[in-house]
């Protein structure tokens, strides 16, 4: 370990670091101002109730006014579609699937509901150019469709892959994702659609902080049955849903390198760099313009003089 | 064209008025000087239009279907990868090589290099065709493609990556329509209207490397959003936006010399004498600085990789991958151009050229497709996609020829009648 921070080291403060302290200088004016909402509400899925039913998919389709899937939600068929070695994920006809992991050792499969998850400082939003999306105090990260443009930056930027979109429209496509039932329920207090239809309560409905005190006490007092983390309280700056999990997270289908930090921290030194270059720029090209273009002196053939180097 | 043009001595147009004095009207301008027959022969006779009609034949229809059944009918409508080849390709890979505007730009106004005068048009008209077209493309991706102007006027999001990249893009345009409003002028016979663009071209020159240094840069770093999806032999977080800036440089450098070749070779009747008896020594300039900007571009990503200490990775197949596209699309050129310099030898510098281009194309449809989602599934696109791609590539080489015949990009306009 100590080997590779002095050669890290050694390497930052070469030729990289000159660099970087030159144009690199991380300023955080022009990043999003979230504010992290301490009484927001979020879901807590305990991994080890969900058995698998799919009313929550079923109680989203008839909440979300989402067309009918060609399979009955009852079909546990569904477990076994696979596409380009994928499993089921969000499109934009269902907001929520839950998917089946087979484990070795494990009597039974394990189950995970896959939906937006909320997070503290979405990818999504931070990534959009026309503030089509909004963290609401309640934890909901909801969308407006009325201002987006279709240029699915939001896409590439969740880290989760859940915005989906209706590309089958040419006349009025949109982001599909979960918006916490927001607008239906969440705003009047009331959990969502999926929570309420859950017979295994493996959704849990409450503030986040609680959520994660729970998560807490449920690892101690079944102590070996959890895994000894709750996925979410962390990643990509902390989410709203939240999980527990029997087995290690990435063996039903979590990212575990997911960085702590919110996606947005990796633009801002971009963005730090912007007004540098809108202010200094002008100046200092002005500047070599003056310095490169003196008024002709009489030696008349400057011009050609100057040909053999070119730039 | 060429025979026309051997055939009739007051052809090409390239004044105001005709060797009797009187002035060409619009109509003549536009059919280059020949009457409707002659011209309609002369297109005929050409059988890269047939290539074109061709394209055109099939990739249309496609277009009207994109617009009336969404992109889900022309596409793979995948949600894991949503941004397919128009962004990849129209948008990541047009938008460097047409860095060529504002580099000559700087190179003339700024610097004050008069002898690169002759291909300064050229540059800048590769610049701003390049970009009209990027967002002609965008145009096809987006989703709600009549809310263009969304992010200026309605609804902004300043703090997004691609706010910038929309507003730069768009600014930019603008500048780039003022830089060429001469030759429009010239051609029009309005000179007197010249004087006003002229008062503000060192002002639009500085607004050019600012607004090219921007976006350029923005584009790399909307990558920086997608730092798990993207492999990181691709993405430097740090480095993002220097690499894309940096790679622009000898992109659009490398562009101006592919075109002005294939300009001097397939349309040598266009050219003025001060374009095609400069033109090698201008290559040879412009392929000394793409040779530097090559260099630093590949120390850049060097630092980089020793930055996010990922050395180990270039073993991997993805790192094979990797150096594969650095040392055809980079390394390779780079000392054809450095050779060409150094022997004054035209030829290898144009082969490096096109491969340098085709290697920008190339690192961009990589970090846009092939490397995103690395640790999931290869996406390969639609044909219906690939070929709509193409067409509209098509059509921007339709454009691109249609002004070249015309306006005084490669040719000094008369102003007073010719004498031959």
């Amino acid at each position: 370990m100590p080997e590779k921070t002095t050669r890290r080291t050694a390497l930052k403060t070469g030729l990289a670091a000159t660099i970087a302290t030159l144009f690199l200088r991380p300023k955080t004016g022009e990043s999003h101002q979230l504010k992290k909402y301490p009484k927001s509400m979020g879901v807590l899925v305990d991994l080890g109730r969900c058995v698998g039913c799919r009313s929550c998919e079923a109680a989203c389709n008839a909440e979300q006014n989402l067309p009918p899937p060609e399979r009955p939600f009852t079909d546990q068929e569904v477990f076994a579609e696979i596409e380009h070695g994928q499993q089921r994920r969000t499109d934009e006809n269902r907001y929520t699937v839950v998917n089946r992991y087979e484990l070795a050792g494990l009597e039974h499969p394990l189950f995970r509901k896959v939906q937006c998850n909320h997070c503290q400082e979405p990818a999504c939003l931070s990534s959009c150019f026309v503030n089509a999306y909004t963290k609401t105090p309640e934890g909901a990260v909801i969308y407006d469709p009325d201002v987006c443009v279709g240029c699915r930056t939001c896409m590439i930027a969740c880290p989760f892959y859940i915005p989906a979109f209706r590309y089958s429209s040419a006349f009025s496509p949109r982001i599909q994702k979960c918006v916490f039932c927001y607008d239906t329920r969440l705003k009047y207090g009331k959990p969502p659609a999926c929570v309420e239809a859950c017979p295994q309560e493996a959704l849990l409905f409450g503030q986040r902080e609680e959520l994660i005190k729970i998560g807490r006490r449920r690892i101690e007092e079944n102590s070996g049955k959890y895994v000894d983390h709750i996925y979410g309280e962390y990643e990509a700056g902390g989410t709203s849903w939240l999980y527990l999990s029997p087995v290690p997270f990435d063996q039903v289908g979590f990212n575990t390198e997911l960085p702590h930090e919110p996606i947005l921290d990796s633009v801002k030194n971009f963005l730090g760099i912007v007004p540098m270059v809108l202010t200094i720029w002008p100046a200092l090209f002005a500047g070599f313009h003056l310095l490169a273009t003196r008024k002709e002196q009489p030696r008349t053939t400057t011009s050609e003089q100057g040909e053999e180097e070119s730039r | 064209m060429k025979t026309l043009t051997g055939a009739i001595d007051h052809l090409p147009i390239s004044g105001s008025n005709k060797t009797d004095g009187t002035s060409w009207t619009v109509k003549e301008r536009l059919l280059l000087g020949l009457t409707v027959d002659q011209y309609l022969q002369q297109m005929r006779r050409n059988p890269l239009n047939w290539l074109l009609f061709a394209i055109f034949a099939v990739g249309l229809p496609l277009l009207l279907q994109r617009y009336i059944f969404g992109l889900g009918s022309v596409t793979h409508a995948s949600n894991d990868y949503p941004w397919g080849l128009f962004l990849g390709f129209g948008l990541f890979g047009m938008v460097p090589l047409s860095a060529s505007g504002f580099l000559l730009g700087t190179t003339v106004t700024l610097f004050g290099r008069k002898d690169f005068h002759p291909i300064e048009r050229l540059a800048l008209l590769n610049g701003l065709l390049g970009y009209f077209f990027a967002v002609v493309y965008l145009e096809v991706d987006l989703g709600m493609p009549w809310r263009l102007a969304y992010p200026m006027f309605v609804s902004l999001g300043p703090a997004a990556v691609l706010f910038l990249v929309a507003w730069h893009v768009a600014t930019y345009l603008s500048v780039q329509i003022a830089e060429l409003l001469p030759a429009l002028f010239e051609w029009l016979a309005r000179p007197a209207w010249k004087i006003y663009i002229k008062r503000i071209t060192l002002g639009l020159t500085i607004a050019g490397i600012i607004l090219s240094t921007l976006h350029q840069g923005a584009l790399g770093a909307l990558f920086n959003y997608a730092p798990n999806k993207l492999h990181p032999l691709w993405l430097s977080i740090e480095f993002q936006w220097i690499h894309f800036l940096c790679s622009a440089v000898f992109g659009g450098l490398s562009m101006v010399i592919v075109s002005s070749t294939l300009i001097n070779t397939f349309i040598p009747w266009r050219c003025g004498k001060d374009f095609s008896e400069n033109l090698d020594k201008l290559t040879l300039g412009m392929a000394k600085g793409a040779a530097y900007a090559m260099i630093t571009y590949l120390i850049i990503k060097l630092v980089a990789l020793a930055h996010d200490n990922e050395w180990e990775l270039l073993l991997t197949g993805w790192g094979l991958y990797y150096l594969l596209e650095i040392g055809i699309g980079v390394v390779l050129p780079m000392f054809l151009f450095a050779k060409g310099v150094r022997d004054g030898a035209v030829r290898p510098v144009r082969i490096a050229a096109f491969i340098a281009a085709t290697g920008i194309i190339w690192n961009r449809l990589n970090t846009a497709i092939v490397c995103f989602n690395y640790q999931m599934y290869q996406e390969f696109p639609h044909w219906k996609e690939l070929w709509l791609t193409i067409t509209l590539y098509a059509l921007y080489f339709v454009v691109y020829r249609f002004i070249v015949y015309r306006l005084p990009i490669v040719f000094d306009w008369q102003e007073s009648p010719v004498k031959q």
